[in-house]
């Protein structure tokens, strides 16, 4: 099926089975390969993007769903090449990750948690991040990074929506 | 885990969408996917067409409707979460709403997704059990009406015939002054789905008894569960606490709860009476705080 | 504290591998895309044993897009068994089963085609015909062999040896009190979010196996080429891969053999990215399951004089290097304390559920569950707080080095002081109030302690003890160095990481050394044709191995610097000083040759330099394991690992009742692992261990039924914590330095693991302590613990 997706502000013309989740289109048919297949099923968040500003789990969508939406991967989030946003710096300022798997989904959630709510307790943060998984970090510095994005995010201008 | 092969159509109503249920056997209706996707990957469906309504506007919606709030098939679970309606006069399905899978799922996720998949841990059949809410659906032209209690037949099957396509809910309203609601549920962790889960709806008249009480108890049983025994018992009492507890009890005495790699039925039935417990404790604490049930 | 007399090892430095995690351009196996690549999908076994009697692919192989069917008889024709541990060549490991499939989920055939999702339609069509055989899943039922997994082998039990150090009868008669105790360690694993996965692609020409994989492995190469019957040097692992989590089970060795010989056979690169229902049920990485029977010989006053333990061990269907589990904590198998004599046995038997791969500790954190259950056993019996128990048995820090029964000595250590910073805080007393408080209010509660010790450095000595044909005595880390013609430095490391910052390590070390910027030192991981020796990161040796070849290796370029210079200036070695890259004449400061200068005359003039000196400027060091080189005495003792971390558990919780839900309420830990290198790194290790610790006492379980079924096989029902279920934890840090490592720095890779499970059993069984009742299997699951509370109640 012949579909038109857009992805990080970028709208695709592409060809694509039905079968073919949103997870597997963007990494094999964009060279996104950012999201990541870590259980195929929808527990572990991994594949976590942001669909009109509002994460979803893309291993749980066909792409030919997904059109007329605006999609953004962590690479849309990404300023430049080499250049990271206060978010992304401050999950490296609190180390808030080890091998990385989970790390872009927890980097949207983020930017979609703060986006919406700009002084989250932290209980919000482990509420928002709970539907990820992480087996590495015990989640505590991921908090950590959340709260001090909030912070640094709280002293600059307010993040620009991230809905259409 | 790669789904089998399928054809894909976007109905644009539902006419469409019920022209292409009855013009295939093996074709099924994906709406927010996320029950229905886990499954296809692993091939334990294979339609051979998916329908999506998940664009069809006009099943998507949360009005009041007569004595009641209907809500619209293909409604987010997220949308039902953030309604200010909801909050006010179903503050039963407020209170469920959050303890359905993640912020992730609900996004996507849809209240006649959920009731139509009928997993018998489901909060939202649990609420829509415990209201008496009425579904609607369609087969081919024909618009039909079944209650909640004969909507659910069994763990993962309802009364919806085959062809079928669920358009919406509606919840009756308690219009009582002294109103509350209580829902608890016991899981592994937080957003699992529930080994046992209670709600409760509860009004009282002016002296403080209750005039009214609906007790639902999910994921013990095939389906959702109505204490009807407890309800009668508590009608027009004061809701003691050691009335409650008989009542309760006694209720689910002879309950076959279910049995698995996750808890035994004996702790099914010991759970859901203490779950029906608080559920209840907490709308009455509710209900005499006379406060306003928006959050 | 340390951070006083270092420059770089210690400051809260940024971890530079961060960078490209963030911006999701990590370079996991499944980013990489090689043209031509096929894919492949396995065939599983559903029963629990079974004989193949045919395959029938011919309705797969008649698919579009489908290349190739793969059946066991082809691939144990074409390639050597698996590389085993122990001596058991009547138990061969194969990636695709040979005659007889011995689990549910083992892999009995292959398919390759164009995309994955055509290989999954193809493995539809593949029909294989079973016969299924008897089988067995308990590990005292697998003892008595009365159903055996492999005939051939005559037995189920491919392990049984029993290690007697001291005089334990003796100890035993001589000591007032005895208890005994079953713990079992229910079947839990690191379960990583990314699965294993591998892509082999073979070049003909240059007789070059090209391996891209998520691996986390030692002698992954050689074993290989074994395998495959070519070369270890035709074989060239990709280090450069980012590891998506391990934590001990990347082993992926069939995976890999699988790929390797269909890339060889076809000519194309073929790729196996493990689903979920894959990795669950057939990527062999299932963790120990192991069942303990101790035995305790005390005084009245709670002095531990012997301990006797069988270890039983539910391997799996086959085995690697699983059953060397039993054996590395024959190195710390006193935990912190002085118990006089020790008597173990290990079994390990074969049974018809997964194969087990290396989880983090390996077979530590097991261990240290049944001492520190039996440890607050003795004080319940006894009337003693368990705290106390602990203090009376434990090793005095002017105690070290300790050398414990089975041979090993222990580096360092100030247990008590460690105890003190975690109560300071938490203060006991008022944890034991809160305590009284919340069952005043009907809840269940209870304080879990758990005093455990981290082994750390490697050093595979274990192998030695349950293998007597094996006779290796190193476990090695390496590194090269070189400055270029312009100055800059790059460093390079020898194996891949998965997570534990081992880039931002060498920098450090470097810089340290070097006292330059660690940020300006290039780090680089070549293949494995390019690479020295490693042992990889198992057995929290990372810290101490690649920090130590680092180490040496940046003093060697140090030594040369200074020899250039002091050559070039015509004074004496013993006058000139390194410093900051610079190099002068202590009697005389400006007298001086900086970094450039050095540079200048090492790669270019020649003429300059010291007679006999090599050009350019480039060192390397193989490291060597401190304490290690020596093999188990005829006794069965030997020293196993150089190095000993510490952590203190703890804990309180509180069980519902009526619901058996637990919750942590406080958490408090004391961890020393001597000097940190990087204390950003070791915190975050620590933490998911105890998230990780978390899971297997409450969450996590492969669960079978009675068919041999694997009932576990998905994220819906294997339950891995999520941010609601690990709480707040506060981490009090110590640092005892090692004597044996170059900056004092002990392993931490495995933290929190080894300890938070038995810290939360103890919990859960303090709190339940006054029904009357017990627990002692993991994991402790709510409607488990429910029933439990219940039944006592009804008893009452």
């Amino acid at each position: 099926m012949r579909i038109e997706l857009a992805v990080n502000g970028v709208t695709h013309a592409l060809e694509v089975e039905p079968r073919t989740t949103l997870l597997d289109c963007l990494r094999d048919q964009l060279g996104l390969k950012g999201a990541h297949a870590g259980c195929e099923h929808g527990v572990c968040g991994a594949c976590t993007v942001l669909m009109d500003g509002v994460a979803v789990r893309a291993c749980l969508m066909f792409a030919v769903q997904a059109t007329g939406s605006a999609i953004t991967t962590v690479e849309g989030v990404t300023p430049g090449p080499g250049e990271l946003s206060p978010i992304q710096d401050a999950f490296c300022e609190t180390h808030g990750m080890q091998c990385g798997y989970c790390t872009p989904g927890m980097v949207l959630v983020a930017h979609a948690l703060l986006a919406d709510n700009p002084e989250p307790t932290r209980e919000q943060i482990v509420e928002a991040i709970s539907g990820n998984i992480c087996r590495c970090t015990g989640y505590a510095q991921i908090v950590e990074a959340i709260a001090l994005a909030a912070e640094r995010l709280r002293g600059v201008n307010r993040p620009r929506s991230l809905a259409p | 885990m790669k789904a089998a092969p399928f054809e894909y159509s976007r109905a644009a109503d539902v006419d469409e969408a019920c022209a292409l249920l009855a013009a295939d056997d093996g074709a099924r209706l994906i709406a927010g996917g996320q029950t229905l996707v886990p499954m296809m990957v692993m091939r334990l469906a294979r339609p051979t067409r998916l329908i999506d309504i998940n664009r069809i506007a006009a099943l998507s919606y949360i009005r009041a409707e007569g004595d009641g709030i209907a809500i619209g098939a293909t409604t987010r679970q997220c949308a039902i979460e953030r309604d200010a309606l909801i909050k006010r006069d179903l503050p039963l399905l407020a209170h469920a709403i959050p303890n359905i899978g993640h912020a992730a799922t609900r996004a996507r996720g849809t209240i006649g997704g959920s009731l139509a998949n009928a997993d018998p841990a489901a909060e939202l059949s649990l609420v829509a059990i415990t209201l008496d809410a009425v579904l609607s659906y369609r087969v081919g032209r024909e618009t039909s009406e079944i209650p909640a209690r004969e909507f659910f037949v069994g763990p993962m099957t309802t009364g919806l015939p085959a062809g079928g396509c669920l358009t919406g809910v509606r919840f009756p309203v308690w219009r009582d002054k002294k109103t509350g609601v209580g829902f608890h549920e016991v899981n592994a962790r937080r957003s699992d789905f529930a080994f046992v889960s209670a709600a409760a709806q509860i009004a009282l008249d002016e002296s403080g008894a209750c005039k009214r009480i609906a007790i639902g108890i999910g994921a013990a049983t095939d389906c959702p569960l109505r204490l009807e025994a407890a309800e009668e018992q508590l009608a027009g009492t004061r809701l003691d606490a050691k009335a409650v507890e008989t009542a309760v009890r006694a209720a689910l005495a002879d309950v076959e709860t279910l049995s698995d790699l996750h808890a035994s039925a004996e702790y099914r039935r010991r759970a859901a009476a203490t779950l029906a417990k608080r559920a209840i404790a907490d709308a009455l604490a509710q209900a005499q705080g006379s406060k306003p049930h928006a959050h | 504290m340390s951070a006083g007399h270092h420059r770089f090892v210690a400051s809260d430095r940024r971890v530079r591998e961060d960078r490209r995690f963030v911006a999701g351009k990590g370079r996991f196996v499944a980013d990489i895309d090689l043209p031509h690549t096929k894919h492949v999908a396995v065939i599983t076994c559903p029963h629990a044993a079974a004989r193949i009697k045919g395959i029938d692919k011919r309705a797969a192989l008649a698919m579009p897009g489908v290349h190739y069917v793969l059946e066991g008889a082809e691939l144990a024709a074409a390639t050597h068994p698996l590389m085993t541990g122990l001596d058991t060549p009547n138990v061969p490991r194969r990636p695709l089963a040979f005659e007889t499939a011995r689990y549910s989920g083992e892999w009995v055939a292959a398919v390759v085609a164009d995309t994955r999702a055509l290989a999954e339609d193809a493995a539809e069509a593949i029909e294989v015909e079973y016969e299924p055989l008897p089988f067995v899943l308990d590990a005292e039922e697998a003892l008595e062999d009365k159903v055996l997994v492999h005939e051939a082998h005559g037995s189920n039990v491919l392990l049984d040896k029993t290690f007697i150090w001291g005089e334990v009868d003796k100890d035993f008669a001589a000591s007032p009190r005895k208890l005994s105790l079953r713990v079992k360690w229910g079947r839990s694993s690191t379960v990583p979010i990314e699965t294993f996965g591998v892509i082999a692609a073979w070049d003909p020409w240059r007789e070059i196996l090209d391996v891209y994989a998520s691996i986390q492995m030692p002698r992954y190469a050689d074993q290989i080429g074994a395998a495959l019957k070519i070369p270890s040097t035709s074989v060239r692992v990709h280090y450069d891969v980012d590891v998506g989590g391990s934590y001990g089970v990347k082993r992926g060795i069939k995976h890999t053999v699988l790929c390797g010989y269909l890339a060889r056979r076809l000519g194309f690169p073929m790729r196996l990215i493990e689903d979920r229902l894959e990795n669950m049920r057939g990527g062999d990485a299932h963790g120990p399951e192991r069942l303990f029977d101790v035995d305790v010989a005390f005084d009245d006053v709670g002095i531990v004089r012997s301990m006797k333990m069988r270890a039983l061990e539910n391997l799996g269907a086959y085995a690697g290097r699983s059953p060397f589990q039993l054996g590395k904590p024959i190195g710390a198998i006193v935990g912190p304390y002085k118990i006089n004599s020790v008597a173990y046995r290990a079994i390990a038997v074969v049974t018809n559920k997964t194969t087990q791969d290396a989880v983090r500790g390996f077979g530590q954190g097991p261990t240290n569950l049944a001492l520190e259950r039996a440890m607050d056993e003795i004080a319940n019996v006894l009337r003693l707080d368990p705290l106390e128990v602990r203090r009376r048995n434990m090793i005095k820090h002017d105690e070290f080095p300790y050398l414990i029964p089975s041979g090993t000595t222990y580096d360092s250590g100030n247990y008590e002081a460690v105890i003190a910073k975690v109560l300071a805080g938490a203060g006991y007393e008022e944890l034991k109030a809160e305590r009284d408080r919340l069952r005043r209010e009907g809840k269940l509660a209870g304080i879990g302690i758990a005093a455990c010790l981290e082994p750390s450095g490697g050093n595979a000595t274990f192998e030695a003890l349950l293998n007597p044909a094996i006779t290796t005595s190193t476990f090695m880390d390496s590194c090269r160095i070189n400055v270029d013609g312009m100055g800059a430095v790059t460093a390079t490391m020898h194996t891949t990481s998965s997570g534990q910052g081992h880039e931002t390590l060498v920098g450090t070390v470097i810089g340290e050394v070097l006292e330059l910027d660690p940020d300006a030192v290039r780090v680089v991981r070549p293949d494995s044709l390019n690479s020295l020796p490693s042992g990889t990161p198992v057995g929290s040796r990372m810290a101490i191995m690649l920090g130590g070849a680092a180490f040496h290796a940046a003093e060697k370029l140090k030594a040369k610097l200074t020899a250039i210079a002091a050559h070039d200036l015509g004074i004496p070695l013993a006058r000139a000083l390194y410093e900051r890259g610079e190099v002068f004449d202590r009697q005389a400061p400006d007298k001086r040759r900086s970094w450039a200068e050095l540079v200048a005359i090492a790669h270019r003039n020649y003429h300059r330099m010291p007679e006999s000196f090599e050009p350019g400027l480039a060192v390397e060091h193989v490291y060597q394991v401190p304490t290690g080189g020596t093999l188990p005495g005829k006794d069965g003792r030997v020293q196993m690992y150089p190095c000993f971390s510490f952590e203190f558990h703890l804990l309180l919780l509180s069980i519902d009742p009526d619901l058996g839900e637990t919750k942590i309420l406080r958490y408090r830990l004391g961890h020393d692992c001597g000097t940190q290198i990087n204390p950003k790194i070791v915190r975050g290790m620590t933490m998911g261990g105890i998230a990780h610790g978390i899971g297997a006492a409450l969450l996590e379980e492969f669960a079978y039924n009675d068919d041999g079924q694997l009932i576990a096989q998905t994220f819906m029902d294997y339950l891995l914590p999520s941010s609601h279920e690990v709480p707040a934890v506060e981490i009090v840090d110590h640092e005892t330095p090692s004597p044996h490592t170059v900056f004092g720095q002990k392993g931490s890779g495995e933290s929190g693991y080894l300890g938070a499970p038995a810290a939360v059993a103890n919990a859960v069984n303090d709190a339940i302590r006054p029904l009357g009742i017990s627990i002692n299997t993991l994991p402790i699951k709510i409607a488990k613990l429910g029933d439990m509370i219940a039944g006592a109640q009804e008893r009452k």
